[in-house]
C-alpha cells in the first residue's frame, strides 16, 4: 500500500514552476476578472449553474490538499459539505445572518466538527480511513432526518433559505449577487489553497504522503501536518456546502447522499491529483455537466456511460483533466515557440 | 430470552451474508492490495445472471455453478481491459477507477433487467427450522452461514498451504520481487479479480433470498462487510468472516437494546468499530504490514 | 358613452385575444413543449419509469397527429432524487429549453426544492407525484398543483378504519425514515387521536440491507395490526417476515407499494393474504378488469409505446393517468396556450374522468381547491387478487 509517487513529483510541486511568479499573478488576475465579468454576461441559469461549479470547485479544491497533497483517501467530504449547507440554512432561517457572511460561520462549525473527528480520525490511514469517512457519509442523511435535531433542521423537510438580493443601489439580482459572493470566496479559496501548498505546509504535506518515516525523521510533524491537511479539507468543503445551499435555497437530507461524497471525490481525481485550481474547478465542472450530458447519450443507462467516461479521462492521463490540459498547452506551446519544454518523463 | 436469541439469529443471518462478501473482499485484497469498491455490484451483476439461467428453465445449483465460472471469466476480462491499464498509477486514480466501475455496472444492471425487485430462490430451502417454541431459524441461514464456512476453508487453504495461493500474496505484497523470482505478477492479479468475482457471485446468491434482488442489493452489504473485514483484518479471511458475523449481530443487537439504535445503528456501529481499529489499527487479527522506509 | 366604449373595446380585444393564437414561451403555431423531472439513476431510479411513460404517452398523441395540429415535446430530465440537481434540471427546462410549463416529477423533497422558484417565475408545476399536503395550496403556490391523493389522506383512513371495526387493537407500525414515512404515520397516528393504540412504531432506512430486526422489535410488542408504511422493496420484505415469524395480525399496506407483481409476489402470496389496502386505480393486471376498457387502452399503449412498462407496477400506470389529463388540459387550451390558461383550466376541473381511475372516482379541482383526486377506496388482497371493498371514501 506505499505510494509509487516518485512519478506523480512533476504535477505536485505544479507546472507554474516554468512560469515566472509575476506572469502566474497576471494569469491568476486575469482569470478572476473573467469570472467577475461573466456576472453581466450570463443569463440566470449559466450564473446559478456558475455559482454550482464553483461552489464545488472550492470544496474539491480543499479535498485536493487532502488527498492529492497529503495522500490521504476521503470516501465522505460529503458530511462537511452537508454540515457547512445546513449551518448555512440554520443560520439564515434562525437568525437571518445575511447570506454572504454564512460560509464564514459554515467555515467555523465545519472546522470544529472536522477537528473533533480528524482528531481520532486520523489515527487511520489509507482504506481504514476511507472507511471511516464513507461510514460518515452513509450516516449523513440518516442524522439529519433524525426527531432529535428537527427543530433546527427541519427534519426531513428540510429547510428554505430566505435569500435578500443586494441592495438596490448595486444593481444586482439574486442569481448575481449569489454568483458574486461565490466567486469572492472561490477568490479567497484560490489564493489560501496556492499560498498553501506552495508553502512549507505543502512541503510537509508532499513529504508526509510520501515518506511518512522519513518526513520524521527530516524534523516534520507528521501528526500536525495530516490533521492541517484535514482540517482545511473541511473548511473548504462546508464553505461550498454553505454557499451550494445558498444558490439552491433549500436543504433536505436527500440533497447529501452518501454519492454526493463519491462525486466530490470523483472531482478532484478526474480533476487532477494535485492540481491546485485547475484541477478542482475542471473536476467541478464535470460532475455537474457530465451526466447532462451522458443522459442525453443513454438515458436509463446514464451511469453506464458516465463511469465510463470517468475510468476514460484517468486512463487518457492520471492525472485527469487538467493533466490533459497542461498537455495539449505544452504541445501547443511547443509549436509555436518551435522549443521543447524540458519535463519530467516518467521512470 | 426468546428475543435474545431471537437477535442472535437475526444478526447471524445478515452478519453471514457479510461475511461472504468479507471473504471477497479479503481475495481481492490479498491478490492485488486493493479494496475493491464496486465488489458489491459485481456481486448483484453475477445475480442477476443467476437469476436470468433460473428463468430460462436451468435448475438453481447449476445455474449457480454456471454464474460463479461466468463471474470469474468476467472479472479477468474486465481485469485485463479496464484495470490493467492503471496498473502502475496512484491508489487514488485505482479508487477513481472502482467508483466509475461501481456506478458503470450498477447502471447497466438497472438498464437490461430493471429496478423492479425479484424474489430469488434459496439455494437450500425456503423453509426454517424450529429451535424452541417461538424461535426458528431459516434453513437458507444455516446454509448460508455453512457455505460462508465452507468458502473461509477454502481461502484459507488457498493461501496457507497452496503454491498459487503463495504466488498470489507474494504477487500483492511485492511486484518486483515477484517477478524476480518468476511469478508471472500480471496472471497473478487476473487470477485475483476472477476469485474475488467468483466468492462474490456466491455472496450474491446468498443474499438476493433475503433481501430480494434489485440493482441496489449490493450497496448496503459491501459497506457492512468492508466493516466487517476491516474489523476482523483484511489479510486475514478467518477475521474477515468473523468481523461480518460481529458487524451483523452488532446491527441486530443496537437496534434492539439501544435507544434510537434502530435509527443510528450504522453510526453505532460503525463508531463502535472505529475505536476498536484506534486500538488495534490493523484489526483482531490483521498483520500489521510492515512498513518500507 | 365613454364607458360603454372602454367596455367595447375590451370585449373586442378580450375577443380578439380568444381567436388568434396566444403563446407563452414553449408554444407555437406546430409546438407545444414541457418537461417532466424524474430519478433516472441513482437509489430511486425504480420510480424513474414515469417519466418514460410521460414521454411515450405523447409519442402515442404525435402519432394520432398531435393536439390541436400542435406536436408535443416532451423533455424528461434525470435529477438522481437530489434537490439540488431538481433545481438545475427545473432553470434549464424553463429559462435554457423554454418549455411551457413542468408536469409529473417525482419526489417530495425534490419538488419541495423548485416549489418557490416555479411560483416565483409563475411557471406551471403541475400533477406531481407525491403525495405531501404541501402541494394543494393554492393560496401560497398558484402555480403548483399534485396528483395523487396526499400520504396523510391515505393514512387517515386507516385510522378511521381501525377505530371504527377494531378499537381495541395495539398497532405496531413500520415506517420509511424520510417525508414520505413520516407523512403517513404523523397523519395515521393524529387520527387515532389514542396514542396509546401505538404498541411500537419502528422506522428504517433505505441504505438498510433488512429489516428484520424492526419486525422482531415490532412483533415484540404485541401488537395485532400491523401497518406497513414501506416502499415496495421493505414492504415485501417485512410481509414476508411477518409471515416467517408467524406474527399473525391484520395487516395494512400503503398504496404506493401495494402492486401484486411488484410487492406482493415476492413476499409470497400466501403471506399477502388478507392484507388491507386503498385504492384509486384499476390494476391492469386484475381479472375484474380483464373486459375493461380502459385497461384494454393502456395495454395497447404499453405495448406499442412503452414496452419497458410493467403492468404489475403502480408507477407505471398511474402516470398514464397523468398524461391523459395533461392531454385534456392542453386539448381544452386551444390557441391559448398560456400559462395563466393552463393553470386556469387545471384548477377548473369537474368530474372530469382519466382512464385508470375507479369508478366513482374523478378528478375535481377548483381554484381553491388544488387536490384532483379525493377518493380512494379500501381493498382486501384475498389470496389471487385485490377485491375492493366497502363505498368509495372520500378523502380530506
Amino acid at each position: 500500500m506505499i505510494m509509487e509517487s516518485t512519478d506523480m513529483t512533476e504535477g505536485r510541486t505544479g507546472p507554474h514552476r516554468n512560469l515566472s511568479v509575476p506572469l502566474a499573478r497576471l494569469g491568476y488576475a486575469a482569470a478572476l476578472l473573467v469570472l467577475l465579468a461573466a456576472t453581466s454576461g450570463l443569463e440566470g441559469y449559466d450564473l446559478f449553474l456558475a455559482s454550482s461549479i464553483l461552489s464545488y470547485a472550492i470544496s474539491a479544491m480543499g479535498l485536493n490538499v487532502l488527498m492529492g497533497y497529503n495522500g490521504q483517501i476521503s470516501l465522505g467530504h460529503g458530511a462537511f459539505f452537508a454540515i457547512g449547507a445546513y449551518t448555512a440554512a440554520i443560520c439564515i432561517d434562525r437568525f437571518a445572518v445575511p447570506f454572504t457572511l454564512t460560509p464564514v460561520i459554515a467555515g467555523i462549525v465545519g472546522m470544529g466538527a472536522g477537528w473533533l473527528i480528524g482528531k481520532p480520525a486520523l489515527r487511520l490511514e489509507g482504506v481504514y480511513l476511507a472507511l471511516a469517512t464513507f461510514g460518515l457519509a452513509i450516516a449523513t442523511p440518516t442524522v439529519l432526518r433524525s426527531d432529535l435535531f428537527a427543530e433546527w433542521t427541519g427534519g426531513v423537510q428540510g429547510l428554505f433559505l430566505g435569500i435578500e438580493p443586494a441592495p438596490e443601489w448595486m444593481g444586482l439580482d439574486l442569481d448575481q449577487s449569489i454568483y458574486l459572493t461565490v466567486v469572492a470566496y472561490f477568490g479567497l479559496f484560490a489564493f489560501l489553497t496556492l499560498r498553501l501548498v506552495q508553502g512549507l505546509n505543502g512541503k510537509a504535506w508532499i513529504a508526509t504522503r510520501d515518506n511518512p518515516i522519513a518526513a520524521r525523521a527530516m524534523g516534520f510533524d507528521v501528526t500536525r501536518a495530516k490533521t492541517r491537511a484535514f482540517v482545511f479539507s473541511v473548511l473548504a468543503c462546508s464553505v461550498g456546502g454553505a454557499l451550494q445551499a445558498v444558490a439552491v435555497q433549500f436543504v433536505a437530507p436527500d440533497s447529501f447522499p452518501f454519492f454526493l461524497s463519491i462525486a466530490l471525490f470523483t472531482a478532484v481525481v478526474v480533476g487532477g491529483l494535485c492540481s491546485p485550481l485547475l484541477g478542482p474547478l475542471l473536476g467541478a465542472a464535470f460532475i455537474v455537466l457530465v451526466p447532462n450530458v451522458t443522459e442525453e447519450i443513454w438515458q436509463g443507462g446514464s451511469w453506464a456511460v458516465y463511469g465510463g467516461v470517468i475510468i476514460g479521462v484517468i486512463a487518457i492521463q492520471s492525472r485527469g483533466l487538467a493533466g490533459i490540459m497542461t498537455g495539449i498547452t505544452s504541445w501547443v506551446r511547443d509549436r509555436i515557440t518551435g522549443q521543447t519544454t524540458t519535463r519530467y518523463e516518467r521512470k | 430470552m426468546t428475543f435474545f436469541l431471537e437477535q442472535l439469529i437475526i444478526g447471524l443471518s445478515s452478519g453471514g451474508i457479510y461475511a461472504i462478501m468479507a471473504l471477497a473482499l479479503v481475495m481481492i485484497y490479498k491478490s492485488t492490495g486493493h479494496v475493491n469498491l464496486a465488489q458489491g455490484e459485481m456481486a448483484v451483476f453475477s445475480t442477476f445472471i443467476a437469476w436470468t439461467l433460473v428463468q430460462t428453465g436451468m435448475p438453481l445449483w447449476p445455474a449457480i455453478l454456471l454464474t460463479v465460472a461466468v463471474s470469474f471469466v468476467g472479472a479477468i476480462v474486465l481485469e485485463r481491459v479496464v484495470v490493467r491499464p492503471f496498473a502502475e498509477a496512484d491508489d487514488l486514480v485505482v479508487v477513481a477507477v472502482f467508483v466509475g466501475l461501481f456506478l458503470s455496472i450498477h447502471s447497466l444492471a438497472g438498464a437490461i433487467w430493471n429496478y423492479e425487485v425479484k424474489p430469488f430462490p434459496s439455494a437450500f430451502s425456503d423453509g426454517s427450522v424450529s429451535l424452541m417454541v417461538d424461535l426458528s431459524i431459516r434453513t437458507h441461514t444455516l446454509g448460508s452461514l455453512v457455505t460462508t464456512g465452507a468458502v473461509l476453508t477454502a481461502v484459507w487453504i488457498f493461501f496457507r498451504y497452496t503454491q498459487l495461493g503463495l504466488a498470489l500474496r507474494a504477487a500483492a505484497d511485492n511486484r518486483e520481487s515477484s517477478r524476480l523470482v518468476g511469478i508471472n505478477v500480471s496472471l497473478m492479479l487476473a487470477l485475483g479479480w476472477g476469485l474475488a468475482a467468483g466468492i462474490g457471485a456466491v455472496a450474491g446468491v446468498m443474499i438476493a433470498p433475503v433481501t430480494f434482488l434489485d440493482p441496489g442489493m449490493g450497496l448496503a452489504p459491501l459497506i457492512f462487510a468492508l466493516a466487517g473485514a476491516l474489523l476482523g483484518g483484511i489479510t486475514s479471511p478467518f477475521g474477515a468472516a468473523l468481523g461480518g458475523l460481529i458487524v451483523g449481530v452488532l446491527e441486530a443487537m443496537i437496534s434492539a437494546y439501544v435507544p434510537y439504535g434502530i435509527e443510528f445503528r450504522e453510526l453505532i456501529a460503525l463508531m463502535l468499530i472505529l475505536s476498536v481499529l484506534l486500538v488495534r489499527p490493523a484489526g483482531l487479527f490483521g498483520e500489521i504490514v510492515a512498513r518500507r522506509v | 358613452m365613454l364607458k360603454s366604449t372602454t367596455a367595447l373595446a375590451l370585449g373586442l380585444v378580450l375577443a380578439s385575444a380568444a381567436m388568434a393564437a396566444d403563446y407563452d414561451k414553449g408554444a407555437s403555431d406546430d409546438e407545444i413543449k414541457f418537461g417532466t423531472i424524474v430519478p433516472l439513476s441513482g437509489p430511486a431510479s425504480a420510480y424513474g419509469s414515469t417519466g418514460t411513460c410521460i414521454a411515450a404517452y405523447f409519442d402515442m398523441v404525435n402519432d394520432r397527429g398531435g393536439i390541436n395540429g400542435r406536436t408535443v415535446t416532451v423533455s424528461v430530465q434525470d435529477d438522481g432524487y437530489n434537490p439540488a440537481k431538481m433545481l438545475e434540471q427545473a432553470r434549464r427546462l424553463v429559462e435554457r429549453e423554454g418549455v411551457l410549463f413542468i408536469a409529473g416529477n417525482i419526489g417530495t423533497p425534490t419538488n419541495s426544492a423548485i416549489h418557490r422558484y416555479m411560483n416565483q417565475r409563475k411557471v406551471p408545476h403541475l400533477f406531481l407525484t407525491t403525495g405531501a399536503s404541501k402541494w394543494d395550496d393554492p393560496e401560497s403556490y398558484p402555480w403548483t398543483m399534485p396528483f395523487i391523493p396526499s400520504y396523510a389522506a391515505e393514512g387517515r383512513i386507516y385510522a378511521r378504519y381501525i377505530k371504527e371495526t377494531m378499537p381495541d387493537s395495539m398497532i405496531g407500525i413500520l415506517y420509511q425514515n424520510d417525508d414520505f414515512g413520516r407523512d403517513y404515520l404523523d397523519a395515521f397516528v393524529a387520527e387515532l387521536s389514542d396514542e396509546s393504540m401505538v404498541a411500537a412504531a419502528v422506522s428504517y432506512d433505505t441504505s438498510t440491507a433488512t429489516i428484520e430486526s424492526q419486525m422482531s422489535t415490532l412483533k415484540d410488542s404485541g401488537a395485532d395490526v400491523f401497518f406497513n408504511i414501506a416502499s415496495p422493496k421493505f414492504a415485501a420484505q417485512a410481509i414476508r417476515r411477518a409471515g416467517e415469524i408467524g406474527w399473525d395480525t391484520t395487516q395494512f399496506l400503503v398504496s404506493v407499494a401495494n402492486a401484486k407483481s411488484a410487492v406482493l409476489e415476492p413476499a409470497g402470496l400466501a403471506y399477502a393474504t388478507g392484507i388491507i389496502s386503498t385504492q384509486y386505480l384499476k390494476e391492469p393486471t386484475n381479472p375484474a378488469y380483464a373486459e375493461d376498457a380502459d385497461v384494454a387502452a393502456w395495454k395497447e399503449f404499453q405495448s406499442t409505446y412503452f414496452p419497458k412498462g410493467s403492468d404489475g407496477n403502480w408507477w407505471d400506470w398511474s402516470c398514464y393517468a397523468t398524461a391523459y389529463t395533461i392531454e385534456h388540459i392542453l386539448t381544452q387550451a386551444g390557441d391559448v396556450l398560456t400559462h395563466e390558461n393552463l393553470m386556469k383550466l387545471a384548477s377548473n376541473l369537474e368530474e372530469f374522468e382519466a382512464p385508470m381511475l375507479l369508478p366513482g372516482i374523478a378528478i375535481t379541482t377548483s381554484p381553491e381547491d388544488f387536490a384532483p383526486i379525493e377518493a380512494m377506496s379500501l381493498m382486501k388482497f384475498d389470496g389471487e387478487n385485490w377485491a375492493l371493498f366497502g363505498d368509495v371514501i372520500a378523502v380530506d
